[in-house]
């Protein structure tokens, strides 16, 4: 059974015109990703590693090129059908949580739902706290940002991204705020859910934390270098031989 | 999103800022609080006008000399002399729509009895002043016309002058009081009316008959004014037609030329009286307005205050699917809940005010329902015309920008 395309991207440019100045942040990109696939996305600073993930992400639109997204091209869409994308099929995670402040986890975790029409309300809940269970900060659900540290403020914030079930999830530096250890631990929730079947694209500038993923893709102002599948290692197994080197310094 | 998801969205973020959404919610409270108590004091007083007129007989007629101008300058109508005798005869006489006619003359004297004294305005008048001006005997008589012929010192005196003059409980009816230099025989009381409306009181009076202050109190033969009442209140004006009639014949006054003397009906003095309150409330209520104004664009200060906190929020919520009329309705919403429950708190104390001002004016209270539902409503179009632009701004921002907004 052909593994269905989640995004489908051909030729696509992006050009930001400063002052004079012409700034191609991408140019001429094309990729696909499959369903289930854990990708990440490679590149130092300026490569264009953001540009590309908010195009993908439906917050911003490609100068030229094509984009499809589950089968639906993007190019065409309006303002509110894009707002629509981004709801039922994209999940965000970005590097600093961008959550509510004062606001209880799971209200934070429901929003999404709150623009969806099809969820009735008393569901909501419930699916709240299904994703807080997936990241297994359920017994924090009350809490609000201030209240959690840093690795949990980012869990609620991945709990947020898979509320409405998207058919992808997008990460941009999403262990980019966090010590290792945490973003181990990150990357080990990740891998779960990648394991569940989900499939994300993960943009980092840490070349360890790309092994975690199947595949990386590496940009160079702005065009792809590299692009080739990888052999995953495990985070959960990285954690504990962390963890081993730090009890062995500490003797 | 849903009416409820937005309700819940915009209170919970107006708790946050309590303070804030108070201070600016101070304007609308103060601008429909000042609504409710114009309109409501306008109304009451407009009511209280038209009670106190109409119980003082609602189809009477006054007639007065006009301004004497000598040369150019107003001399005022009290040395006027127009109206005499053979005026108050004719009408009481020629006429077919007036019912009762009576002059009047005033004097003012020191009114004694026994060791009290009481300064007091006598009115010279006749039997038919009673019937006119609606005042009722509390006790004895009323003077008879052939009292009035031969000059009698009787008089009819009202309850302050009893409550001044007749201290230790006496009654009164048959006493002779000392007004000024001329004894007088009380032969009756009469009923008390209380204020009127501009405060006089008016049972602080003596009447006496008309032939009687004129020649033993001011030697004079001509009246200040006279006294008249329709058959009935429609017919006040053909009443005052057919006096204007007589007077311009025994006055002689050719066509065209002015009349010398006034006459003023109670419908014409009650227009006048309601069109002064009107003027005063429409006055006030823009006053009023101007502060609700003021008091919208307090909200609109804030609002813009609030979006521009909340912008990397409105990039989050924008970024997770809130489509741009969602952030519109968000804030929308946040200042119209923040103007009707101003609006609720000031028509509460608008009415509390207006209660308290109509007990201590002694008015009849009224609260006028159409001017709480336009209050209300004016409240609602003030937070959707003044939230409108803040929330449209944060409507319009663009999600990537907002979300890296510092
Ligand atoms: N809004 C913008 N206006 C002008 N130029 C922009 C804008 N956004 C990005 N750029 C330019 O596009 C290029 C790519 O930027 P981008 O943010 O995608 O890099 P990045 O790979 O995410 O870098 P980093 O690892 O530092 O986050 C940069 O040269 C940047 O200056
Ligand atoms: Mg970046």
């Amino acid at each position: 059974m052909p593994k269905n395309e989640i995004i489908n991207i051909q030729n696509l440019y992006r050009t930001f015109q400063v002052g004079s100045e012409t700034v191609n942040a991408l140019n001429g990109v094309s990729f696909n990703i499959f369903e289930g696939e854990f990708v990440s996305i490679m590149g130092t600073s300026g490569s264009g590693k953001s540009t590309l993930l908010n195009i993908l992400g439906c917050l911003d639109r490609p100068t030229s090129g094509e984009y499809y997204i589950n089968g639906t091209a993007v190019s065409g869409l309006s303002k509110n059908q894009l707002s629509t994308i981004r709801n039922r099929k994209i999940g965000f995670v970005f590097q600093n949580y961008n959550l509510l402040a004062r606001t209880s986890a799971i209200d934070n975790v429901q929003l999404p739902l709150l623009y969806n029409a099809d969820i009735p309300m008393k569901e909501r809940r419930e699916r709240a706290i299904a994703a807080l269970e997936a990241v297994r900060l359920a017994d924090r659900m009350n809490h609000a940002p201030s209240q959690l540290s840093g690795g949990q403020q980012q869990r609620v914030a991945i709990a947020r991204a898979l509320v409405n079930d998207p058919v992808i999830i997008l990460a941009d530096e999403a262990t980019g705020n966090l010590d290792t250890r945490t973003s181990y631990e990150i990357m080990t929730l990740f891998q779960e859910l990648h394991a569940k079947g989900k499939t994300i694209a993960f943009v980092t500038h840490e070349p360890d934390i790309a092994t975690f993923t199947t595949r990386t893709i590496k940009l160079r102002d702005g065009s792809i270098v590299l692009d080739q599948a990888i052999e995953q290692q495990s985070a959960a197994a990285a954690l504990a031989q962390y963890e081993q080197n730090l009890t062995h310094t500490a003797i | 999103m849903n009416i409820i998801d937005l309700i819940k969205i915009a209170i919970t973020a107006l708790l946050r800022n309590k303070s804030r959404a108070f201070l600016t919610m101070l304007g609308i409270i103060i601008g429909i609080a000042s609504v409710i108590v114009m309109v409501s004091l306008g109304k009451s007083s407009t009511l209280s006008v038209r009670t106190q007129l109409s119980s003082m007989g609602s189809n009477m007629i006054m007639i007065m000399p006009s301004r004497q101008m000598r040369g150019g300058v107003n001399m005022g109508n009290s040395n006027a002399k127009s109206l005499e005798n053979k005026d108050y005869k004719s009408i009481a006489e020629n006429t077919k729509y007036v019912a009762h006619v009576s002059p009047s003359v005033s004097s003012a004297a020191q009114l004694v009895y026994g060791s009290n004294n009481h300064p007091g305005s006598l009115q010279g008048v006749a039997s038919s002043y009673l019937e006119i001006r609606k005042y009722e005997l509390e006790d004895g008589i009323m003077f008879t016309d052939d009292q009035v012929k031969k000059y009698a010192k009787v008089c009819v005196i009202g309850k302050t002058i009893v409550d001044n003059l007749f201290t230790n409980g006496e009654n009164p009816i048959g006493q002779t009081i000392r007004c000024g230099q001329v004894p007088m025989k009380v032969i009756g009381v009469l009923k008390s009316k209380g204020q009127n409306q501009m405060g006089q009181d008016q049972d602080d009076i003596v009447l006496a008959p008309y032939t009687t202050i004129q020649k033993r109190f001011l030697g004079i033969s001509h009246f200040n004014m006279l006294f008249a009442s329709a058959t009935s209140e429609e017919e006040s004006e053909m009443a005052a037609t057919e006096i204007t009639y007589i007077l311009r014949s025994n006055h002689h006054i050719k066509s065209g030329a002015e009349d010398d003397f006034d006459i003023r009906t109670q419908e014409e003095l009650l227009s006048t009286m309601s069109s002064i309150t009107q003027l005063l409330t429409i006055l006030l209520t823009a006053i009023a307005a101007i502060s609700l104004i003021v008091g919208g664009i307090g909200i609109m200060n804030i609002m813009y205050v609030t979006v521009t906190e909340r912008t990397r929020e409105i990039g989050l919520r924008m970024a997770i699917g809130a489509q741009n009329r969602d952030v519109l309705y968000q804030f929308l919403s946040e200042s119209v809940i923040l103007s009707l429950i101003g609006g609720i708190i000031g028509i509460v104390f608008g009415i509390i005010i207006a209660y308290i001002a109509t007990k201590l004016l002694n008015w009849p209270f009224v609260i006028s329902q159409s001017a709480i539902f336009i209050s209300f409503g004016v409240c609602a179009a003030t937070g959707v015309f003044f939230g409108w632009y803040p929330a449209r701004s944060a409507a319009n921002l663009d999600p990537i920008t907002a979300l890296r907004y510092e």
